[in-house]
């Protein structure tokens, strides 16, 4: 259990966890802009043709880099080629397991669950609990004590931060929970989101996980070269430099305990090659006041709630002119956020005011 | 089940593929209609998170819940995947005379 000197134990089983069922922030009511039922029925309109398109384009751009640098391996060359490889696999699967896992990426809900399973394989995340803890995060989001997606409590842990665009230590510490899933064993945490009827399958997948992962090993060592490490495995550490820039924008900096996205979240502005690996989650207010809607509709969403909305930031340069500077500050000043500044015309409930 | 049966709405105040909610006597209901025109009623409440099905989505004969993607078959209440893993109730429902009733089980009511 972590208590920081802001007093904020962010454990799912601690202190604020208790404060925040008491305060009622603890799934509850969150504010959500107005728009027409006919309008939302229309924007959550499932469909197969942009996501299979783009899955065509996503796997077809992983299997030409990787080819690349299989043929230019032991040159130069090999860089640029597992660079690609890299970001394509250990950051873009981010967002496609984030859409399949919502299963709103496609109409059919198969592909939805096909998807989910390769790209939680690809991000290092496992299916099972990692679709529990979204859950969790969607309904309690930056909830102190709740939410077990926050990416940057305070005060921000720097050198944590750091490693975590090489995912240097969140992937050892999965591969821990991992070993211990694979021995039908889940934490204490997990177990406050992980119903019962759902954790056989955490066990299952961790064994075929750790399996597939041995093979490779072993491959590696038989071979006498990385090679095959570079295509399963190391993606998850080289590559996930991009999933951090762009995930950071989501939350960070921004206010906690507050029952407002508009608050605790980042729409950012991004161009096409950028919103295509993120599937165009840097419409983030907009996914979480409306989950239903799906990624290719997101655009069209915003446009309906702007008026309503704080101001969307410019691109990634805009918005990390921002959460640079905060999560310096909160190393000192650990209560400092980002205040969202709303349109008068769309202010929050009172009670959902930040603390 | 008893067979009072309690006045919901007039047909023409849901929309096809859609679904509305009706509270009644301190309960909450979710009720559906379909493409074709038939009639369904659930409990009003997702049974994975106490979100209201009301401002979910309908496709075909399953109704996605608006907070976690939680769905369900509202013909039988049948939950079809994580996070919805407990079914919902369901109840009878009838047209007459182009009006929604909804028959809740318990005794008291009335038409």
């Amino acid at each position: 259990m972590r208590v920081e000197i802001t007093g904020r134990d962010y454990s799912l089983i601690g202190r604020d966890t208790k404060l925040a069922e008491e305060r009622g922030l603890a799934n509850a009511e969150w504010y959500s802009c107005k728009i027409s039922r006919q309008r939302l029925k229309e924007l959550m309109q499932r469909r197969d043709g942009p996501a299979i398109r783009d899955t065509l384009i996503w796997f077809a751009a992983l299997i030409i880099a990787g080819t690349l640098g299989y043929l230019t391996w032991g040159t130069w060359w090999t860089a640029p080629c597992f660079i690609v490889y890299g970001v394509i696999y250990g950051s873009s699967s981010d967002s496609r397991w984030h859409e399949s896992l919502h299963r709103t990426a496609f109409k059919t809900v198969w592909m939805n669950d096909a998807l989910y399973e390769i790209a939680s394989f690809m991000v290092f995340r496992e299916s099972v609990p990692w679709r529990w803890s979204h859950t969790r995060h969607h309904t309690d989001t930056i909830i102190v004590g709740r939410d077990p997606e926050i990416a940057v409590p305070r005060p921000p842990d720097l050198v944590a931060l750091a490693l975590s665009f090489f995912s240097l230590q969140r992937v050892p510490k999965e591969f821990v929970k991992m070993v211990r899933h694979c021995f039908g064993q889940l934490t204490t945490e997990e177990k406050t989101y992980i119903p019962d009827e759902e954790r056989h399958k955490v066990y299952r997948n961790a064994r075929i996980y750790i399996l597939i992962y041995a093979v490779v090993i072993a491959w590696a060592i038989v071979i006498h070269s990385i090679l095959p490490l570079m295509y399963i495995g190391l993606p998850v550490f080289y590559g996930a430099w991009l999933m951090i820039i762009f995930g950071l924008t989501q939350h960070a900096g921004l206010a906690e305990d507050v029952l407002d996205h508009r608050l605790n979240c980042r729409t950012v502005y991004m161009n096409p090659v950028f919103r295509f690996l993120y599937w165009e989650m840097n419409y983030h207010i907009e996914h979480h006041m409306f989950p239903m809607v799906p990624y290719h509709a997101l655009g069209k969403l915003h446009q309906e709630l702007k008026a309503e909305m704080p101001k969307t930031y410019d691109g990634l340069w805009e918005a990390y002119r921002e959460i640079i500077p905060t999560t310096l500050r909160q190393v000192k000043e650990p209560t400092y956020f980002v205040r969202r500044q709303l349109p008068s015309t769309a202010q929050p409930l009172p009670s959902l005011a930040p603390v | 089940m008893n067979e009072t049966w309690i006045e919901v709405c007039g047909i023409g105040e849901i929309e096809k593929a859609d679904l509305i909610r009706f509270d009644h006597d301190g309960r909450t209901f979710a009720i559906y209609r379909t493409d074709d025109d038939r009639y369904y009623a659930t409990d009003g409440l997702c049974t994975h998170a106490n979100v209201h099905l009301s401002g979910g989505f309908v496709m075909d004969h399953i109704i996605e819940c608006p907070k976690h993607n939680g769905r369900f078959d509202f013909t039988t209440g049948q939950a079809k995947g994580a996070p919805a893993c407990v079914d919902l109730k369901t109840y009878p429902v009838k047209v007459e005379a182009g009006k929604v009733f909804l028959n809740s089980g318990l005794p008291g009511d009335q038409f």
